[in-house]
């Protein structure tokens, strides 16, 4: 979903947030965030991609909600931007069929200063592991498919740890 | 209602949507849980550890409590894996 135009009242930071199956490309939504605003003093960005799990994987399937899927990671978006002062926020997210060293999620957190982008790009990294409607599948190279990767109890913690 | 499952639900029922009457007596989440559990043997798969199933009513996350009251849409999928 792309940032709808800006009221010249509204202060809030845009959010940009695209679920896709095709890839991104990290240079371009960095200089895409640069071009968006002049005071940008940092920009830290998170990039997920896919494990070939010693060699033993052949491809992750990942499935989502459409609609929800966008609309979860709007609102987390949101409440980052509500947390700390962002100039840009920016997350994709891939679904689909990818391979062992492919993309799977790209996040881009701009700021004046750095840990206001540090820390923003973890929280909606920790917020979408567990918020987020996506779920992956394990296509094996040995022919065998069908296990679903099993949630982790680290990243629920992860995500605990924000409420403080 | 619109019912929704994804990954290991969907492919435990067989389904990835289908439209319900619902019966009367069904007010919450949990209520629809146990009434799906019981429509055959594929369901009862899906939901048998009701605990652990994931909500979503009107694409927004829910509690096993909440009301259905108004609500067009509700999805039912495991714990996410994204990121």
């Amino acid at each position: 979903m792309a940032s709808t135009p800006k009221s010249y009242q509204d202060t809030s930071p845009p959010v940009d947030v695209r679920i896709q199956s095709g890839d991104f490309d990290v240079a371009a939504e960095i200089e895409r965030l640069r071009q968006s605003h002049p005071n940008i003093g940092a920009v830290v960005t998170f990039t997920g991609l896919c494990r070939d799990e010693g060699g033993r994987l052949a491809a992750l399937e990942l499935e989502h909600y459409p609609g929800m899927a966008e609309a979860e990671i709007t609102r987390i978006a949101r409440e980052a931007c509500a947390r700390w002062p962002l100039d840009g926020l920016t997350a994709i997210h891939r679904h689909g069929r990818i391979e062992p060293g492919g993309n799977i999620v790209l996040v881009v957190a701009a700021s004046r200063h750095r840990r206001a982008a540090f820390e923003a790009a973890e929280f909606l990294m920790d917020y979408l592991k567990t918020r987020a409607p996506f779920w992956k599948k394990e296509h094996l190279k040995d022919g065998t498919s069908g296990t679903w990767v099993d949630a982790r109890d680290s990243d629920t913690r992860d995500a605990d740890r924000w409420k403080a | 209602m619109q019912l929704r499952y994804f990954a290991w639900v969907r492919e435990r029922i067989g389904l990835d949507a289908e439209i319900v009457d619902l019966p009367g007596g069904i007010a919450t989440v949990a209520d629809l849980l146990d009434w799906l559990a019981s429509r055959d043997e594929g369901y009862a798969s899906a939901f048998a550890e009701r605990e652990i199933i994931r909500v979503a009513l009107d694409q927004e996350h829910a509690e096993h409590d909440a009301p259905l009251a108004g609500v067009r849409e509700a999805a039912f999928f495991p714990p996410m894996t994204g990121g």
